[in-house]
């Protein structure tokens, strides 16, 4: 604890380092993800393809993604930017399938009577299908928040500044608190864009609260006794 | 005026749905599509807002061959009422009514004015303006999806087994609306059941329609009643059974008519 108390300075700034490193890896993978996962629904001979290429990037070791990664971008080992990249890739694969199948959750009906009202494709794809598939998008979200913010932390290794360098640093000067520090500090900061992606679901989505079902359940029992 | 001239519609895998249909449906009366299912009734419906295009033969409208006229355009012209509403879940009911109004550039304020004054036409309390339609019974996602239907005051109306999915009371009270908003509306309406007691009530013309997509016989009720045009027809209909087979009896001098079974139906007025 006395570590801590010490050293607060430095772990609030490396926890903002870590917001700048991963939060803008979630936003980069998910504003790719959705186009990609599109493709995927909307072209059935594209799945296959897409969804297994997309996912075949979550088989490559993080160090040796970060590693490989400046000869092809240019910019060097320890550029903050160059783990943002890596991350992004991270996240498209784990998101990418999720998005595909969030496209294909939208009902049928739903979309055919859109389309039956005079909806365009595009008006149709940004007014009915993105955000009907916006509660199953969320939902891969969150998965990706999780895993950035705790991947983060290996770019430590490569001497890219994160809340995992307190694990580094930790290890080398041997202070077991300094280490329990950037764990738990890691999930806190992994819970907190946790709660603010659901809130912000909930906002963007009023419709999908999960109350909504309880009061049409409720509705209808009401209607059962006025009809008898 | 809504023709069909010889149209046919083959999907690609080889499946003929519609098979050389020639139709007339009129206008500001109701013509009633019925046929089980495989017959191809709601594949013609849909060639009228072009959600299926025929593979031969043409559909017009008024004259017009609906294959030149922009697909959007032609849709936001047509109202459309389908199986479980097909309400769009994540816009309030008002939102929902007000959809084809807002894509035509309709000023928000004066689409939501309408959207109420639908509301109450189609018997809707104003004060559920507001619910998402998963809030709603399921009846009263079916007044939504016809209150939509009517947004943009469509000369057609088209109705996709629009009381399908309802229970049974339910569904006799949105046929008696139904009754009552055309009578006071007079729109085109093509309506598609699998139900001849549902189309012998709403319809002012009835198409009969058997698998394969071919019609067997296009005519009023009574008509169809009376002159079935072949065995098909008659037992579809099923004129020579149940509670269709009426004959007369005379019970203590007054004539009752009773149905095959024997059940009363009722008295003949003298």
């Amino acid at each position: 604890m006395n570590w801590l108390w010490s050293n607060l300075d430095l772990v609030g700034e490396l926890m903002l380092v870590h917001l700048a490193l991963s939060v803008p890896a979630i936003i980069l993978s998910f504003v790719a993800s959705v186009p990609i996962g599109w493709l995927a629904h909307r072209y059935r001979w594209s799945r296959g393809v897409l969804l297994s290429l997309c996912g075949l990037l979550y088989a490559i070791p993080s160090l040796a993604l970060f590693v490989a990664l400046p000869p092809i971008t240019g910019l060097s080992l320890r550029s903050p930017l160059n783990l943002v990249i890596a991350l992004t890739l991270y996240g498209i694969a784990v998101l990418v399938r999720t998005a595909a199948d969030a496209f294909d959750s939208v009902e049928p009906d739903v979309r055919q009577s859109a389309t039956a009202m005079g909806y365009s494709s595009t008006g149709r794809f940004w007014g009915v299908d993105l955000p009907l598939a916006g509660p199953v998008l969320v939902s891969g979200l969150r998965v990706v928040i999780v895993s950035t913010v705790s991947l983060a932390t290996v770019g430590a290794v490569i001497g890219v500044q994160s809340l995992g360098s307190l694990f580094t640093d930790g290890f080398q000067r041997g202070i077991q608190a300094e280490i329990f520090t950037g764990i738990v500090a890691t999930i806190v900061l992994a819970l907190a864009l946790d709660w603010a992606c659901v809130r912000i679901g909930r906002l963007l989505m009023p419709w999908s609260r999960p109350d909504a079902a309880h009061r049409r359940r409720s509705i209808e029992r009401v209607e059962r006794v006025d009809a008898a | 005026m809504i023709e069909f001239r010889r149209v046919t519609k083959q999907f690609p895998d080889g499946t003929v749905a519609v098979e050389n249909v020639d139709i007339v449906i009129p206008p500001r009366k109701t013509t009633v599509l019925v046929g089980s299912s495989g017959s191809g009734k709601t594949t013609l419906l849909r060639m009228i807002n072009r959600m299926v295009d025929p593979s031969g033969g043409q559909v017009l409208i008024d004259g017009t061959d609906v294959a030149t006229v922009d697909p959007v355009q032609l849709r936001r012209g047509i109202g459309y009422v389908m199986q479980n509403s097909g309400l769009l879940p994540h816009r309030t009911v008002i939102d929902n009514v007000a959809t084809v109004p807002l894509l035509r550039g309709t000023a928000k304020r004066q689409a939501y004015d309408r959207a109420l004054e639908l509301m109450d036409t189609v018997g809707l309390d104003r004060s559920l303006a507001d619910r998402y339609p998963s809030q709603l019974s399921g009846g009263q996602q079916q007044r939504v999806g016809v209150a939509r239907g009517l947004a943009v005051d469509p000369n057609i109306l088209l109705m996709d087994e629009p009381f399908g999915a309802v229970d049974p009371i339910v569904r006799a009270e949105l046929q008696q609306e139904l009754l009552r908003l055309q009578g006071e509306l007079g729109k085109t309406v093509v309506f598609v059941t699998h139900d001849i007691d549902e189309a012998f009530l709403l319809g002012d013309q009835v198409v009969i329609m058997q698998r394969g997509g071919k019609i067997s016989q296009a005519a009023s009720p009574t008509e169809i009643l009376a002159r079935p045009a072949d065995a098909f027809v008659a037992d579809f209909v099923g004129a020579d059974r149940g509670k269709r087979a009426l004959h007369l009896t005379d019970v203590d001098g007054r004539r009752v008519v009773v149905d095959s079974d024997g059940r009363p139906a009722g008295v003949l007025a003298p």
